[in-house]
């Protein structure tokens, strides 16, 4: 016997000869991710003068089945940073326990230094870009949103490639296409940030989740939103239903559907 | 000692004729070298003390921390070899994650105590290892709020089974101290290390078992405590240590956690005082006798 925990309790290899690990393999082909099962559509965040806002629907679809209509895609990380999650749910859940050890190792080092958003994202990128090198990408557009350094707002996001972007606007997947021009009348670069407001960020992204909850066939009309900013953390509410929507305009649409004319 | 000479303390896991095994009595001995560390189970959380011997006054005052954290809601300080307390700890955040990887959930304290007490038991059983040179007191606070599984997607069904069960009563504070024999057990107050007698006494005298103490009082006796056991060892400076575990609605929010300065330094300031109060009285005390 050695001091080697793991070979207490094996047979010795000085009796029984080396052991096999080989047993100890399951056989068969490494499998990939190929594509995504069960998905979450867009992600929208805004940045304002003193923080961010961050939308996501409550829907995780399987294909186009609507199949989980109380999924959490906004994932908060600690008090000043969160990630909003798109693509792959199964992902998603993966990443969220990583981050969730990750915060749990760092707290291990020196007291009262915690990881900020731009950390954060730094960290996101380095995974995801190691797991396309792999071959094995996990299957997300993510954007990460809160506080950097120096408690400015801070809102960047990754995909399953590992590219990052920023903006003072961004949008993943469909609302790439549908709510990212809406969101850019609000502040289309970085100095005109400081003139939108808290209550015009919020404004203008419940309106986008409106507009795509209209025109996305994979959204749904229950959705999460958060805002960070230094003085309040993250004030995240998980079960919004939105509102105003008519739907009148459907009447005159045309050429789709069961219409005869 | 009367195994000198009898052959029976050369080897780690042999036993002598009457039924000890040496080499980890030997390291008890090294544990009673020790700086002092306490660890107390108040009404809503749990408090770790520690008496650091300074070295080296080249040493950086609040550098080189004696106690750790295990996940997010639990504490581990130990008494004894230093090093040995540092590997113990690292196996005890081992465990808490490979816990989570499995149960997708913080581990609760009495696992974690029984994981290492098996531990440290193993290095009592072999010839090429030797016991642990540390006697370590583990405290934590289980969550008794409502929490969400690791990674939780979703909500459960609204009606029907959903593996809940009504009024059930859980998490609270957990308090457990672990000697190099593998030996753990549960407490309402623990002591180990150089001063551990006069803490204990000074323990006792608190009716911990009553679970009515609150933790700012106890953060408070803790410091004092730690002074109290320092008495028969005054010639060594040395640091207090002191952190705490309260619940989710407590002052560190289910965390464990240091003990803010300010409050640290309130805390020190009494039981300073308090020394000085004794030192009067029994100053007077003497006195009386001398006129007897």
């Amino acid at each position: 016997m050695n001091h080697l925990p793991q070979a207490w309790g094996r047979p010795r290899d000085d009796i029984y000869g080396h052991y096999d690990p080989s047993h100890l393999q399951t056989a068969g082909p490494n499998a990939h991710t190929q594509q995504p099962i069960v998905t979450g559509t867009s992600v929208l965040a805004v940045k304002f003068k003193d923080g961010i806002v961050i939308a996501a629907d409550n829907l995780a679809s399987y294909g186009s089945l609507a199949r989980f209509t109380h999924v959490h895609r906004l994932r908060p990380f600690n008090d000043r940073a969160l990630v909003g999650f798109g693509g792959d749910i199964s992902d998603m859940q993966y990443l969220d326990r990583l981050l969730n050890s990750l915060d749990v190792n760092e707290n291990y080092g020196s007291p009262g230094h915690v990881l900020n958003a731009q950390n954060l994202h730094t960290y996101l990128s380095k995974v995801m870009y190691k797991r396309r090198s792999d071959m094995n990408p996990l299957w997300n557009s993510m954007l990460v949103v809160g506080l950097d350094g120096d408690d400015k707002p801070f809102l960047s996001s990754v995909d399953l490639l590992g590219t990052t972007f920023s903006s003072p606007t961004l949008a993943t997947g469909f609302g790439g296409h549908l709510a990212q021009p809406l969101l850019r009348k609000l502040a289309d670069d970085e100095s005109q940030v400081k003139d939108v407001t808290r209550e015009k960020a919020v404004a203008a992204v419940q309106e986008c989740m409106k507009v795509l909850f209209y025109r996305d066939a994979r959204s749904l009309d229950s959705y999460s939103i958060a805002v960070i900013t230094k003085e309040g953390g993250v004030e995240l509410k998980e079960d919004e239903q939105l509102e105003g929507q008519s739907w009148a305009f459907a009447d005159t649409i045309r050429g789709y559907g069961t219409q005869v004319n | 000692m009367t195994s000198i000479g009898t052959g029976y303390d050369l080897q780690n896991s042999v036993f002598s004729p009457d039924g000890r095994n040496f080499q980890v009595e030997y390291a008890v001995k090294a544990v009673e070298n020790g700086g002092t560390c306490i660890g107390i189970r108040c009404k809503n959380g749990i408090i770790l003390a520690t008496e650091k011997i300074i070295t080296s006054k080249l040493l950086r005052p609040g550098a080189n921390r004696r106690i750790a954290t295990v996940d997010r809601n639990i504490g581990v300080v130990s008494a004894g070899l230093v090093p040995d307390g540092r590997h113990f700890v690292s196996r005890a955040r081992d465990e808490a994650s490979s816990w989570r990887s499995t149960y997708k959930a913080p581990i609760p304290v009495k696992a974690l105590a029984g994981r290492l007490g098996s531990y440290v038991q193993a290095y009592t059983l072999y010839s090429s290892v030797r016991p642990f040179g540390i006697t370590a007191i583990v405290g934590g606070w289980d969550t008794d709020a409502e929490t969400k599984v690791d990674g939780q997607v979703g909500i459960g069904p609204a009606v029907g089974s959903g593996g809940k069960v009504d009024g059930a009563k859980k998490g609270g504070p957990g308090l457990y101290m672990i000697e190099p024999s593998g030996l753990y057990w549960g407490y309402y107050g623990a002591a180990t290390g150089k001063g551990r007698q006069a803490a204990k006494a000074e323990l006792e005298k608190l009716d911990l078992s009553s679970g009515t103490l609150e933790l700012e009082a106890g953060v408070m006796e803790a410091a004092r405590i730690i002074y109290v056991a320092h008495e028969d060892s005054k010639d060594k400076d040395f640091e207090l240590e002191m952190s705490w575990v309260s619940s989710v609605d407590g002052p560190t929010k289910g965390r464990h956690e240091q003990v803010p300065s300010s409050l640290l330094e309130e805390a020190e300031r009494r039981a300073k005082k308090a020394m000085e109060g004794e030192d009067e009285e029994t100053g007077s005390g003497e006195g009386e006798k001398m006129e007897e």
